[in-house]
């Protein structure tokens, strides 16, 4: 899919006008925030609780800081404010501010500070405001935390968690409107996750602060204040999601569609209208981690629905899509009945302006209509 | 999992510096102003003065900061306040670091141009600014070096040996052979392993510095440490830089700036490098104690690194910075002919004017304690050994076939064992196309 698309407008789900800059607004340098909603509701009698993403992160950082003393966050606003989207909510209260630290507006410096506290031992979570910010400090990630144990000739361990959000948002522009998957997705010597669901925020990010290496988590702002019910196994403190494993939130026999971050959300819509509308069953696959990948569930799904679509929101050019496609036709090629498809951002700069920023990325609608061309309903 | 360097050990316990320890509070967010004040308590200038006086300041008016010295280029002592804090043997064992460094360069520029390595760096006219910084810290102090401060390796006991190991990618080499030439690193010396990007080494080593602070938070008992940082003027003009030594006065790391000022960042001089003084004013502008020294004056450089550690060590840590004046007589490196910019008379006249070497040598000469014969002999016997730890290190095995694959990742990932896998099969079905005698354990270093 290339280009920019016809006009699908967002459904309604899709968009929180909330995370449009009012209240702080408008912020030059930086997206406002959003107002913190934070509530949680009492378990069900299976123990299943509603969180939010932005409490499931909160949470893992809390447990995180409170497991292991080498633990600490630093970025712009984590602490006095909350951080620009709460994330980091009352840390600062409960663990002082030499372990929740705010910094000067520097990202390379942050970055940088960030990634010597790791080489000393330390296992430092740098919060990038946005991931678009992060373009400040790249060379510190990809140079330096990413291949420094490697140059080192595996004497200096860089034991940091990037995280922030990561994709577009609403009404940021270009420049706040960027999806890394694909830039830190190729780079030897990071992993690189990126979460849906509430269980996959909290299960993601605890277990990349606990991995031995640089670990990019990408979140995504528009799912903070989302909320998904958390299974009594994913509250608990030992709770962590394996990297490389792909997850099958919904099954089906018709179409693979592999995807990440929001969009799996909006793809299940889509499979549940595919389903309403013509009887098909798609499998939709939630990656949560793109470097590794697990191929592996890619391939198997594939050899089952012989036909794959990838949904994605970054640009298509040597993207997540691209690869997903790329590998499906190296693995499976003798599996396809059909040429395999991707949807993603279209191949422009965001625009600022609602409906042609709406037409930017993929919609529920869009997913929809171009799986069911895939299979000719 | 392998330890860092100057690794940190952290009490497994209850988390000691989650208690809100306020040693530097944050100032800012309660600032009250006195009716009448002779002084604007603006959050962002607290002691400003009111003036009824439009006035910009001009860079010009103010003097340059002065270059500190002890001993001139005439070998006599100009600080009368100075006596040498070393022994005779201690200053003898300083002197020839300088001198095996300044022979090593020499010898391994020409090897380069032979063909046996692929690169190389050397830093004459620095020799002073490396051994002399590195001379007055301690052993368990942290390092960050740019990359021409092999004379911090050697006083801090890089041996020969190890120079060499890196320089040829062996098997003895500790980087694997996976760096350039010149990027050593040592975990025993607590030196960071060197990496090309400039100025990326200086906010690690606020970094570092601040993980020093919170280890002796935690437990006071380990003895205080600092983290010394090395860069060139060039690099202080990336925004690394600015970054680092903002962030370490703000967060008050215990790190030592080492600007090494030598007049060139590859091609450029400092004229258009920048318009302000030097290096060092910008300190000032970051709220950081600041000093320039003579930095082809063996003394006046350890004096200052002295003092600044002791500084940095005080009030529970800041950081310092030294701007260390001198002159590069080399090229930038072997892919660089700097007669292309500057007139080979201008290296000779810096040559003969002033010399780190030769500078201390007139001191220690002055002091009866070297002479022609002494000399003779330390560069001879430097030079042999250079060459035997030359030529055993070119004749040593290269890596296993297997450390390709190694540390990309704390494991061998699957994909990386797929990859090990297959070069292997590679390597079993067309034996008589590779030849694997120079690489340690030939093809028996994979696992299937």
């Amino acid at each position: 899919m290339r280009g920019l698309r016809t006009a699908v407008r967002l459904a309604a789900t899709a968009r929180p006008s909330a995370v449009r800059p009012s209240a702080r607004a408008p912020l030059f340098h930086k997206a406002a925030a959003v107002p913190s909603v934070q509530k949680r509701t009492y378990a069900d009698a299976s123990g299943v609780k509603e969180y939010t993403v932005r409490e499931a992160l909160n949470e893992a950082l809390a447990e995180e800081l409170e497991a292991n003393p080498k633990v600490f966050i630093m970025g712009e606003e984590v602490a006095q404010y909350n951080g620009a989207y709460k994330v980091t909510k009352g840390l600062l209260d409960r663990f002082g501010d030499k372990r929740v630290i705010d910094t000067p507006i520097t990202e390379s410096g942050f970055c940088g500070l960030a990634v010597g506290a790791a080489l000393s031992g330390l296992h430092p979570v740098c919060e990038f405001m946005t991931f678009n910010f992060a373009m400040q400090a790249i060379d510190q990630i990809v140079n330096s935390a990413a291949k420094t144990l490697y140059m080192s000739g595996g004497i200096q361990p860089c034991n940091i968690t990037f995280r922030g959000p990561n994709g577009f948002a609403a009404g940021v522009a270009a420049q706040h409107s960027q999806d890394y998957s694909a830039w830190y997705g190729s780079v030897p010597g990071l992993k690189v996750v990126s979460p849906w669901s509430a269980e996959d925020a909290k299960g993601l990010l605890k277990a990349a602060i606990r991995d031995p290496n640089p670990v990019v988590v990408l979140e995504n702002e528009l799912m903070y204040g989302q909320s998904f019910p958390m299974s009594e196994a994913a509250q608990k403190d030992d709770f962590v999601i394996p990297f490389g494993k792909a997850k099958i939130e919904r099954a089906g026999k018709d179409l693979t569609m592999v995807t990440l971050s929001r969009c799996v959300g909006q793809t299940l819509v889509a499979a549940e209208a595919l389903k309403k509308k013509y009887g098909v069953e798609c499998e939709v696959i939630n990656l949560r981690s793109i470097k590794p990948l697990d191929v592996e569930a890619i391939v198997k799904s594939v050899k089952k629905t012989h036909r794959l679509m990838a949904v994605e929101s970054g640009f298509p050019a040597f993207g997540v899509g691209a690869e997903i496609l790329a590998l499906t036709m190296e693995y499976a090629f003798d599996y396809l009945d059909a040429p395999a498809q991707r949807v993603t951002g279209a191949d422009v700069p965001t625009p600022y302006a609602q409906k042609l920023e709406e037409m930017s990325f993929p919609t529920e609608g869009l997913i929809e209509q171009y799986a069911a061309k895939l299979l000719r309903l | 999992m392998a330890a860092c360097i100057g690794t940190i050990d952290v009490n497994p316990g209850p988390a000691d510096f989650t208690s809100t320890e306020h040693q530097h509070p944050r100032h800012g967010s309660s600032i009250s102003q006195r009716p009448d004040s002779k002084h604007v308590m603006f959050p962002g200038a607290l002691k400003s003065a009111f003036s009824n006086t439009m006035r910009f300041e001009q860079p010009s008016t103010y003097p340059a900061l002065p270059t500190y010295r002890i001993v001139d280029q005439h070998g006599v002592v100009v600080d009368p306040s100075f006596s040498p804090d070393l022994s005779d043997d201690e200053v003898v064992k300083l002197y020839r670091d300088m001198l095996a460094v300044s022979i090593m360069d020499l010898i391994m520029f020409d090897a380069q141009r032979q063909g046996r390595l692929s690169f190389y760096m050397v830093s004459a006219g620095e020799e002073a600014v490396s051994v002399a910084t590195a001379s007055a810290l301690a052993k368990e102090d942290v390092i960050f070096c740019q990359y021409r401060e092999q004379g911090v390796f050697k006083q801090r006991g890089f041996t020969l040996n190890d120079f060499m190991n890196q320089l040829f990618a062996n098997r003895k080499d500790p980087g694997k052979g996976r760096n350039m030439p010149v990027h050593y690193g040592s975990r025993e010396l607590n030196i960071h392993t060197i990496s090309s990007p400039l100025a990326t080494q200086l906010p690690q080593a606020s970094g570092a510095a601040y993980a020093l602070k919170i280890q002796r938070m935690q437990d006071p008992s380990v003895p205080p440490r600092v983290v010394a940082v090395y860069f060139g003027e060039g690099a202080a003009s990336e925004g690394d830089f600015h970054a680092a030594l903002n962030i370490a006065a703000t967060r008050s790391c215990p790190v030592i700036f080492i600007c090494r000022n030598n007049g060139y960042a590859i091609s450029t001089p400092t004229l258009e490098q920048y318009r302000g003084d030097g290096i060092a004013s910008r300190g000032l502008g970051y709220g950081i104690e600041t000093i320039r020294v003579d930095g082809n004056d063996f003394w006046a450089v350890r004096e200052a690194t002295k003092k600044a550690r002791e500084l940095a060590l005080q009030d529970g840590g800041k950081p310092v910075l030294i701007e260390a004046m001198t002159y590069r007589v080399s090229h930038h490196s072997t892919s660089d002919d700097s007669f292309a910019y500057r007139a080979r008379v201008e290296v000779e006249d810096w040559k003969r004017r002033d010399n780190p070497i030769a500078r201390l040598r007139k001191w220690m000469e002055a002091r009866g304690c070297w002479d022609e014969n002494k000399e003779k002999e330390a560069r001879d016997s430097i030079r042999r050994d250079i060459l035997k730890a030359f030529s055993e290190a070119e004749k040593e095995k290269k890596p296993p076939l297997r450390t390709m694959f190694e540390d990309v990742y704390e494991q061998l990932t699957p994909d990386l064992k797929k990859q090990m896998s297959e070069l292997k099969s590679q390597l079993e079905r067309y034996p008589d196309e590779y030849d694997l005698a120079d690489f340690e354990g030939g093809r028996d270093s994979l696992v299937k």
